[in-house]
């Protein structure tokens, strides 16, 4: 039998993010994937030497603009662990809002991307109609609807008033009530279950031997959620990780879908039990010393690591995203599948290239 | 198992107005407090530099002795630093969005001259 390679990315009509992939097949049947990246790759770790530690929080929020919030928040976390800063309890329950509003907004983006790789056009645009309704909650709560801006070392920039909070938790409702009716049909639909089910599986060992983070590792049986460790209001508001077995995409498509209505449970705590103060802690000097931060991203845990030496520019930066740690598991599953199956794979480990290569 | 799970979805947006504004047969909704646009008020400006200090991507350049502060647009981000740090308040957000651009170019606000 003979073998053809095809190039597969970086662009393609149902590639999301621009990784390359020669495809070594042999009659439909994937034999070898062959990555390549580095599409994307700014130096932003090398920018640190230009950009001093106040305002590298901008550039911190713009590795990634799924995920934005949340690489933003982590890096103030680092450096408030290394200044050692008390941030108030007002931001920290601001910021747990946010960072789980960025989770639905990047779950619903997912499964508008899962749906359109199956080619079920209807539903990705539903799916993103809702995430529309996300945005609009962002953007008038931050001011931005991908990059939201409101982190800042110390705190948060903006505040969220009891009236705004209000009509925050009405949208909410009827937003659950959407998300309902399109999970119904990722979770039920004959023709979803057959192109997700059964495909690229990840046994438990395989999924935890590999480094897989996030949803990846969770719909393999491991229970690991970053949230858990207790950052932000995490420490007052618990979270089960969201835990399937079977490991195969229609069980990483799940924990998503089940994780969409978590992050609402955990905002309508948040919103309900936030206390009153001031947002913000001025912050004075220049860090010094080592970390390292770890927080729960949509695609899984990401960790910061931060070197400083008592001057206004840090001395290292270094970034491992959940993309990163998710790739080998995708390189192990996609041999043995069908040419069609690819981009299944490919979406079902989430993946960020921005993130992976900053 | 189901095969018509899209149909009870698909039926009710048959009936219903588009979820997408038909815009600019309508006017767009616009979000109060979104760092559209940045807007410079040279009123009560005193060219203190402070702005220009605190922008993270130097956008802003204040030139004190000819009165003139320049938003390069290309490189603002709309992050609102200048807005929260200048003490005279002369920047603010509209939530309207920047203008098409032909060229990498430069937006100079020249202070007028009072009349004698």
């Amino acid at each position: 039998m003979s073998r053809t390679v095809i190039p597969f990315g970086p662009q393609h009509p149902v590639l999301p993010e621009p990784i390359h992939l020669d495809l070594v097949v042999e009659d439909e049947k994937v034999i070898e994937a062959r990555p390549s990246i580095g599409f994307i790759h700014r130096g932003l770790e090398k920018l640190v030497e230009k950009k001093d530690y106040v305002e590298f929080v901008y550039v911190a929020e713009r590795v990634c603009g799924i995920c934005s919030f949340i690489h933003g928040q982590t890096y103030c976390q680092a450096i408030e662990t290394l200044m050692d800063v008390k941030v108030p309890p007002r931001a920290l329950y601001l910021r747990t809002v946010w960072g789980e509003l960025s989770r639905i907004h990047s779950h619903l983006l997912w499964l508008g991307l899962m749906a359109d790789s199956m080619g079920f056009e209807s539903l990705f645009m539903h799916s993103w109609r809702v995430r529309e309704k996300i945005l609009n909650i962002i953007e008038a709560t931050t001011g931005g609807r991908v990059i939201f801006g409101s982190c800042k070392i110390g705190g948060v920039r903006r505040d969220i008033e009891a009236d705004a909070i209000t009509g925050i938790l009405k949208q909410i409702d009827e937003i659950e009530k959407d998300m309902r009716d399109i999970t119904k049909v990722f979770m039920n639909d004959h023709s979803v279950k057959a192109r997700l089910c059964g495909v690229g599986l990840l046994t438990k060992q395989e999924a935890y031997d590999f480094g897989c983070v996030g949803p990846m590792l969770r719909a393999s049986g491991v229970s690991q959620d970053m949230r858990r460790l207790g950052y932000a209001a995490f420490s007052d508001i618990s979270v089960e990780p969201v835990v399937r077995t079977e490991g195969d995409c229609y069980a990483r498509c799940a924990v998503r879908c089940e994780e969409l209505f978590q992050s609402v449970r955990i905002i309508r705590t948040a919103l309900d039990e936030i206390p009153g103060g001031e947002i913000a802690v001025k912050v004075t000097g220049n860090p010094s010393g080592e970390t390292l931060a770890r927080t729960e991203q949509p695609r899984g845990e990401v960790v910061y690591h931060i070197k400083a030496n008592a001057t206004k520019n840090l001395q290292r930066f270094r970034v491992r995203t959940p993309t990163f740690a998710n790739l080998p598991a995708m390189l192990k599953v996609l041999p043995g599948c069908d040419l069609a199956d690819v981009p299944v794979i490919v979406l079902t480990i989430d993946p960020c290239i921005s993130c992976t290569e900053r | 198992m189901s095969y018509f799970s899209m149909s009870k979805l698909a039926f009710k947006w048959v009936f219903s107005k588009p979820a997408t504004t038909s815009y600019p047969f309508l006017p767009r909704i616009e979000m109060e407090g979104t760092r559209g646009w940045l807007v410079f008020n040279d009123d009560n400006c005193v060219y203190c530099n402070v702005c220009a200090k605190k922008c993270p991507t130097g956008a802003l350049q204040v030139i004190r002795a000819e009165k003139t502060l320049t938003i390069d647009r290309l490189s603002c981000i709309t992050c609102g630093c200048c807005v929260e740090i200048c003490p005279k308040n002369s920047f603010e957000f509209s939530s309207g969005h920047g203008t098409p651009q032909t060229a990498k170019g430069r937006e100079t606000y020249q202070k007028k001259e009072d009349n004698p």
